[in-house]
């Protein structure tokens, strides 16, 4: 078995509220510095070993993500031998 | 006419859904497990939190038995009305275009809201006059609708806007104040206010019976 993440976010140009809303808590903490505060998702996944690059596309597309508002990364994180 | 109401774990708003459509046809209840429309004439998805909202608005129940009917349905050119997360549902389903998104204010909004009607070629705004008003309650977190610049084009070339909020009245920041839209056929619709919520004078307006009977092709005066 192998880990599969996948991080998904809003696209660059949907508004985040919930980023904004964590933006403008952020100095209340007297934490000047961050901008762009973006909120999205990690989802991970035991998969087959043998599960193929297009198979974890196919399921980011039809079911993890919603590609008309966000986009999404795979990362696949080998079992070390 | 007879209505279809789809009942899926989570759905809340199907028992108003059902009094509306019985108000001016025969109603009866689905079930998401069941592949299966029982020979309605119209399916109306309701509102409520099917499978919790897990994941995204409307993103698992697309999955159920019942959806591959419904899309078959829609196929043949069947009424289909989707309402709230109905309307999520039918999105993600990719039945009607674009998507839902948190509302911009991040809070749950529960009010009235003026509708004006734009296109009247839908099965439950015809005979419903364009530019005219109705007022139906909006109850959500998860409303404000998006589409991409070059598809919102398309839908106002093909007449797909349903319903826009009345100015100054968008509740969730939708993109050009739509509240509704419709597949290219018109056929299907969907639209984050509640119509079955709006059906009796006590609660304070009978606007959204007019889509029920719009769909069974009785005046809201007759009924």
């Amino acid at each position: 078995m192998a880990l599969a993440r996948v991080l998904i976010r809003p696209k660059a140009g949907i508004l985040d509220p919930q980023g904004e809303a964590v933006q403008r808590a952020l100095p209340a903490l007297g934490f000047d510095g961050a901008s762009d505060v973006r909120i999205g998702r990690l989802v991970e996944l035991e998969i087959d070993e043998n599960t193929s690059a297009d198979g974890l596309d196919q399921i980011c597309e039809q079911l993890l993500a919603n590609p008309l508002i966000e986009e999404y990364e795979i990362e696949v994180l080998r079992p070390s031998a | 006419m007879r209505f279809g109401v789809v009942r899926f774990p989570g759905t809340c708003d199907e028992i108003d859904a059902l009094r509306a459509a019985a108000a001016v046809g025969d109603a009866e209840l689905l079930w998401h497990g069941d592949a299966d429309l029982k020979g309605v004439d119209a399916v109306i998805v309701p509102g409520g939190f099917s499978y919790g909202d897990y994941l995204r608005v409307g993103a698992l129940a697309r999955f159920s038995p019942v959806m591959g009917e419904v899309a078959e349905f829609a196929a043949a050119g069947g009424p289909v009305l989707g309402i709230c997360n109905g309307f999520q549902i039918l999105c993600e389903a990719g039945l009607l275009p674009g998507a839902l998104l948190p509302n911009l204010s991040m809070r749950f909004v529960c009010r009235d809201v003026d509708l004006v009607v734009a296109t009247d070629r839908t099965p439950f705004t015809r005979g419903i006059e364009v530019g005219s008003s109705l007022t139906i309650p909006a109850k959500h977190k998860c409303g404000r609708y998006y589409v991409p610049d070059e598809q919102l084009a398309e839908l106002h070339a093909n007449d797909q806007v349903l319903f826009r909020y009345a100015a100054g009245q968008n509740p969730n920041g939708s993109i050009d104040d739509i509240a509704g839209v419709t597949n290219e056929a018109g056929n299907v619709a969907g639209l984050m206010p509640h119509p079955e919520h709006a059906v009796d004078a006590l609660l304070g307006s009978i606007d959204g019976l007019r889509l029920f009977a719009a769909a069974a092709e009785r005046s809201v005066a007759t009924v």
